[in-house]
């Protein structure tokens, strides 16, 4: 029954994991950037939570409702304002300016915040579960997994079957002959990013909830996100969701065995994975 | 009648190369130009500095009655000029039908129901229609040429440009896109036409203009420039007095 419990907790975790991934899925699948700030715009975004729930006083998933829309503008500003001048042929440039944003991020959020461990307190929530026969499932987990399907049940929606989706898709396929059909290239870039930082702001809140969290804990986010996208496949956003679902259970069976290994039992897993199927699971047919 | 694009002095050199040098010339409203030229002479270049893929080192381009010389791309194929590419560049991982509907929502602006009305008669049209749930990607040239061709023309452009949409076809598959390319015309397009496969174009131009090392050498009547010796001497590689 331990292993059972463990196999459902590790599920459920893998769609926090999803969650994390699924905006750099997003940013890599339009403009090839590889996001190295990713880990801790999700950790700013948490601590953006933690300022309103305390300002407002409000739960902090009612303070997603703020945060959304502010990790979104922060998005579509820092792609029009930085990250659109480093793309091109080079994938070097992109890689070394969100890697200084990275550290400019957890430098600003130690100057402001301090290196406090932090948690948003999301109440009774926190501990409510519902039990099925010998098994408890907690509401958060279960909650936290809902919402990283939904969101990515409407990002794989809207690339097929919106206006927008098919711009991210015509952008991704070919640059220069996107522009030439009258697409902004520098504009649909910053949407996608606001989008990627929308659902950023969601992981965010629900690692805030979930656990403490410290302005230095970014990076190890950004390579769980990074291995979610990789098992699932590049570009492939269910893919994504698979993957962080395999990371998640091979963390929490790695605990069950021996609670020490519960991150390694994760990268060898990953490791593993990358051995045999380099491409991931679902890697994106493309023609 | 008036002038749906103007060149003026046209400039552009890569290093010591020179693609376009002090090329000047108008398109009237509904006209259409055929551009000849040898490989490298600077005809494709020149598609580039009218749809601002290139910016010009020097001289203006006037469109619809505005300087765009300046402006970017995007908003050059919103203003009303859109092109086909020698070398059919479709978004291949998208269908024939969403590759239609990128070029009718962001080019020409439309929306919802009236953007795929639109579409769904250009791809008739184009006689693509049986294949627009098929990935771009699996097309044949031909298929592809004509995608271009819908791309283009989804984009409800005033101006057309078509950089060798014949090369590469067989004579049946080029009968059937020049009755195409014709209809077109006809409803009232401005066209500016590079093309190898002289018949075709013939079959469509009221003007040639001819094009070498990025500057014009003849320009006029058809028949006119097609006997004249600078062509039959530079372009076709006839010796005029042999």
């Amino acid at each position: 029954m331990d292993w059972i419990n463990a196999l459902i907790q590790g599920i459920l975790l893998g769609g926090l994991y999803a969650l994390f991934a699924a905006g750099l899925s997003l940013i890599f699948g339009v403009m090839r950037l590889v996001n190295i700030a990713h880990g801790d715009l999700i950790v700013l975004a948490a601590y953006l939570g933690l300022s309103v729930t305390i300002m407002l006083g409000i739960h902090p998933l009612l303070a997603m409702f703020a945060v959304v829309p502010m990790m979104a503008a922060i998005g579509y500003v820092l792609q029009r304002g930085i990250l659109n001048k480093t793309l091109g042929d080079d994938l070097l440039p992109p890689l070394l300016v969100t890697f200084g944003l990275s550290v400019i991020i957890q430098n600003v959020l130690l100057e402001v915040y301090s290196a406090d461990p932090q948690k948003l307190d999301a109440g009774t929530l926190e501990i409510a579960s519902i039990s099925v026969g010998d098994l408890s499932i907690g509401v958060l987990p279960l909650l936290t997994f809902g919402i990283a399907v939904a969101i990515i049940a409407s990002l794989h929606w809207m690339f097929y079957h919106t206006s927008l989706g098919r711009s991210f898709r015509a952008v991704s396929d070919n640059q220069d002959i996107a522009q030439l059909m009258g697409l902004n290239r520098r504009h649909i870039f910053g949407l996608a990013m606001a989008l990627a930082l929308a659902v950023t702001a969601v992981a965010g809140v629900m690692l805030g909830v979930r656990t403490n969290f410290d302005p230095s804990i970014g990076g190890a986010r950004l390579i769980f996100g990074f291995e979610a996208v990789i098992i699932g496949g590049l570009g492939n956003l269910w893919g994504t969701l698979v993957g962080g679902i395999i990371l998640g259970v091979a963390q929490t069976l790695g605990a069950q065995i021996n609670p020490g290994w519960q991150l390694l039992a994760g990268h060898i897993t990953f490791l593993c994975i990358i051995a045999f199927k380099p491409r991931g699971f679902f890697p994106r047919v493309s023609g | 009648m008036t002038e749906i694009l103007k060149l003026h002095n046209l400039g552009k050199s890569f290093g010591a190369i020179t693609v376009a040098n002090e090329l000047s010339f108008g398109l009237k409203q509904g006209e259409a130009l055929g551009v000849l030229g040898p490989n490298g002479a600077g005809k494709t270049s020149m598609f580039n500095l009218i749809t601002g893929t290139l910016k010009a080192d020097k001289g203006t381009v006037t469109f619809d009655g505005k300087d765009v010389t300046r402006m970017s791309a995007a908003d050059r194929c919103r203003a009303g000029i859109a092109r086909s590419f020698q070398v059919p560049q479709p978004f291949v991982g998208m269908t024939v039908f969403e590759n239609a509907m990128v070029a009718a929502t962001q080019a020409a602006d439309m929306k919802g129901s009236a953007a795929k009305q639109h579409c769904l008669e250009v791809l008739e049209q184009t006689e693509l229609l049986h294949r627009a749930n098929a990935l771009a990607g699996t097309l044949t040239l031909l298929e592809r040429k004509r995608l271009e061709l819908t791309r283009a023309l989804c984009a409800k452009p005033k101006l057309l440009l078509l950089d060798e949409i014949a090369g590469g076809l067989t004579e049946a598959e080029c009968v059937s896109l020049i009755s195409t390319i014709k209809k077109i015309h006809k409803s009232g397009v401005s066209i500016i036409w590079i093309e190898h496969v002289v018949h075709a174009l013939l079959a469509v131009v009221d003007r040639l203009v001819v094009i070498n090392f990025g500057e014009q050498i003849a320009e006029g009547d058809p028949d006119t420039v097609m006997k004249s010796k600078e062509v039959q001497e530079i372009y076709l590689g006839i010796d005029a007095n042999g």
